[in-house]
C-alpha cells in the first residue's frame, strides 16, 4: 500500500484537522464527533441538513458542508457509516427550530445508524427529523432479495437542491417532499478500472486484470453486476447509459440534470472525454441536458473509473439547482 | 452459573478473539462485502472490553447496557446496529438478576437475537448473523430440554453457530452489502455469522 498518510488509525481525524485548517472560513469541524459543520450558527427557523456517511468519497460529504448545501456532515471510517453519536450531535447542533431533514445513502449500516439517531434525538431533545433514503443505483436489482439500490450520485444533486430550498426558508415538510422527488427521479450507473485499497486493510479490495474493467461498481469497491474485457470510452458510455435509460424517461421538456463523476483516480481529461460520449447519446436519445456537472464528487478513494447520473429536472429543481452553493467541493454564484 | 464476573470475562475473552480474528474477519469481508468487519469489531471490543476495567458495575444488566451503547458509539457499519441492539435487548432480560443459569441465558440470548431480527429484518437463510443465532438458539433449548446444565447448552450452541455459519458458504446473500453480489456471493462463509459463532464460543468458554 502506497498512500500519503501516517498511521491507517488516524486517517479520517487527520483529514478532518486538514479540512479544518484549509476552510476556516467557511467551516468549523468537531473533531471529536467528527462532524464538519458549517462556520456559522445555524439561522433560526432554517431546516437544518445533516448528512454523512463512511470516508473515503470526499469531497461527500464533509466538502459539501455551506452556505446552499449542507448544514453538517457526519464522517465514519472509511466506508464505514458513521454512528448514532455523531448523527446525534449533528441533529442537535443544526435544530434550528425548523426541525432537522437526515439524508442517507441506502446501505444497509447507513440506514440503521441515522435510524437508531433519530429516534434517540426525538427522544431526548424533542427534534423533529425526518429522512430521506437515496437509492439510485440502477445496477442493483431492486428486488425483496437484496438490500435494495445503493445511494450514489443522486446523492450530490440532492444535497445541493434540497439546500438550496432550505436557505430561502421552505419547511421541514417541504424540504422532505423535495428530497423525495429527487431521490426518486435521480439514476446512476458506474463502473471501476481498478480497486481501491481501504487503509486499514492494506491491500486493494478487489483484483482486476489489466485488460479487464468491472461494470456496475459501487462506491466501495464491492464488485459490480459484470466483469468484462476493457473497451473504448464510447462503448462504456452506452453501457452505463443503457440501463439508466431503460430504468427512467428523461425525454421530458426540462431535461435532465447530468453528472459525469470520476471515482476519484481517473483525470478531468478522460472524465470530460467521457462527458462528451454521454452528451452525445443523449441527444441521439432526446434527452436535454438542463445543467450538468463534471468531476470528482463522490468518489472511492483512488478507484480509477467514473459513473453517470442523470436526475429528470423541472423549472423547480433547475432554478434550486442554480442558487447560490458556497462548499469547498461546489461553489457559484456567491 | 454466571455472574457479573463471568461476563466481564465472556466481554473480555471476546474482545481478545475478535483482535487475533480481525485480519481474518476483515478477509471474509473483503470477499463479499467492504474488508471492515474485522477492524470495526476489533475497535468496539476494545472500547467494550475497557469499560469493566474503567467502572464499577452492579449487575449484570447495567454491564451488558453499556456495552451495548459502547458498541453502537465505537463499531459502525451494520454491526454496530445489530451488536449494540443485541447486548441492549440481552440487559433488558436481565433485570434483577445476579445469578444467571441456562434458563435466564437462555432467554437473554434470545431477547438479543430478537433485537437483532428488528433491526436487521432478516430470515434465515439470507447468509447473514441470523444464520448462526438461529441454529444456536435451538440447540441451545434442546440441550437444555433434555437436561444440560448451562455449560452443556452453550456447548451446544456454540456447535450448532460453528455449523450455521459454514452453511452459510452455499448461500446467496439477500440483506447487506453482499446481497449486491448475487450468485458471486455463494462459495464465501457471511462475516457476520463468523464473528457471531465467535462470541457464542466465547460464552461457552466464559460463561458456564
Amino acid at each position: 500500500m502506497k498512500k500519503l498518510i501516517n498511521d491507517p488509525a488516524d486517517v479520517v481525524v487527520e483529514a478532518l484537522r486538514g479540512m479544518a485548517a484549509a476552510h476556516p472560513d467557511r467551516l468549523r469541524v468537531d473533531l471529536e464527533n467528527r462532524v464538519v459543520y458549517r462556520r456559522d450558527p445555524i439561522r433560526a427557523g432554517k431546516v437544518g441538513l445533516v448528512s454523512g456517511g463512511g470516508s473515503g468519497h470526499e469531497p461527500m460529504h464533509g466538502g459539501l458542508v455551506g452556505l446552499g448545501m449542507l448544514d453538517a456532515a457526519c464522517a465514519g471510517e472509511v466506508f464505514t457509516s458513521p454512528v448514532p453519536d455523531q448523527m446525534m450531535a449533528a441533529t442537535k447542533q443544526v435544530d434550528g427550530g425548523a426541525g432537522v431533514l437526515h439524508i442517507v445513502k441506502n446501505y444497509t449500516g447507513d440506514v440503521m445508524n441515522f435510524e437508531m439517531a433519530a429516534e434517540l434525538a426525538a427522544a431526548e431533545a424533542g427534534t423533529e427529523v425526518q429522512s430521506v433514503v437515496v437509492d439510485d443505483d440502477v445496477a442493483v436489482q431492486d428486488s425483496l432479495y437484496t438490500a435494495g439500490r445503493r445511494g450514489v450520485g443522486t446523492t450530490v444533486l440532492l444535497e445541493k437542491i434540497v439546500g438550496a430550498a432550505a436557505e430561502e426558508g421552505r419547511s421541514l415538510a417541504d424540504c422532505a417532499a423535495l428530497a423525495t422527488q429527487v431521490a426518486e427521479s435521480g439514476r446512476s450507473m458506474g463502473m471501476a478500472l481498478t480497486s481501491c485499497t481501504v487503509p486499514a486493510a492494506g491491500k486493494p479490495t478487489f483484483d482486476l486484470a489489466e485488460d479487464e474493467m468491472e461494470v456496475g461498481i459501487g462506491i466501495h469497491g464491492e464488485p459490480g453486476r459484470k466483469r468484462m474485457p476493457m473497451a473504448p470510452a464510447k462503448e462504456v458510455a452506452e453501457m452505463l447509459l443503457e440501463p439508466v435509460l431503460a430504468d427512467l424517461d428523461f425525454t421530458g421538456d426540462t431535461g435532465a440534470i447530468v453528472m459525469m463523476n470520476g471515482m476519484g483516480g481517473t483525470p478531468l481529461l478522460e472524465l470530460y472525454l467521457m462527458y462528451h460520449e454521454v452528451a452525445q447519446i443523449l441527444e441521439k436519445s432526446g434527452v436535454t441536458v438542463a445543467r450538468n456537472l463534471v468531476g470528482n464528487y463522490i468518489t472511492s478513494l483512488e478507484m480509477a473509473g467514473c459513473s453517470v447520473t442523470l436526475l429528470r429536472a423541472d423549472d423547480d429543481l433547475v432554478g434550486l439547482w442554480d442558487a447560490p452553493v458556497n462548499t469547498p467541493g461546489l461553489r457559484w454564484g456567491v | 452459573m454466571a455472574n457479573l464476573q463471568s461476563f466481564t470475562e465472556w466481554i473480555a475473552d471476546y474482545a481478545s478473539v475478535v483482535s487475533e480474528q480481525a485480519d481474518y474477519l476483515t478477509d471474509l469481508d473483503r470477499a463479499i462485502g467492504d474488508a471492515d468487519h474485522g477492524s470495526n469489531m476489533n475497535r468496539g471490543m476494545v472500547k467494550a472490553a475497557e469499560l469493566a476495567g474503567a467502572e464499577e458495575f452492579s449487575a449484570i444488566d447495567a454491564y451488558l447496557k453499556k456495552v451495548g451503547m459502547s458498541l453502537v458509539s465505537n463499531v459502525g457499519g451494520a454491526s454496530g446496529p445489530l451488536y449494540g441492539t443485541f447486548f441492549l435487548r440481552m440487559a433488558g432480560a436481565f433485570a434483577d438478576v445476579a445469578e444467571a443459569g441456562a434458563a435466564e441465558v437462555g432467554a437473554g440470548l434470545r431477547a438479543g437475537v430478537e433485537g437483532i431480527l428488528a433491526r436487521g429484518k432478516a430470515e434465515t437463510g439470507d447468509k447473514t448473523m441470523y444464520d448462526a443465532w438461529s441454529p444456536a438458539l435451538d440447540a441451545f433449548d434442546e440441550a437444555v430440554g433434555a437436561g444440560s446444565d448451562l455449560a452443556g447448552a452453550l456447548r451446544a450452541a456454540a456447535d450448532a453457530a460453528a455449523r450455521g455459519r459454514d452453511a452459510t458458504k452455499d448461500l446467496i446473500a439477500r440483506k447487506g452489502r453482499a446481497s449486491y453480489l448475487g450468485e458471486r456471493s455463494r462459495g464465501h462463509i457471511d462475516p457476520g455469522a463468523t464473528s457471531s459463532t465467535l462470541l457464542i464460543e466465547s460464552a461457552a468458554r466464559s460463561l458456564a
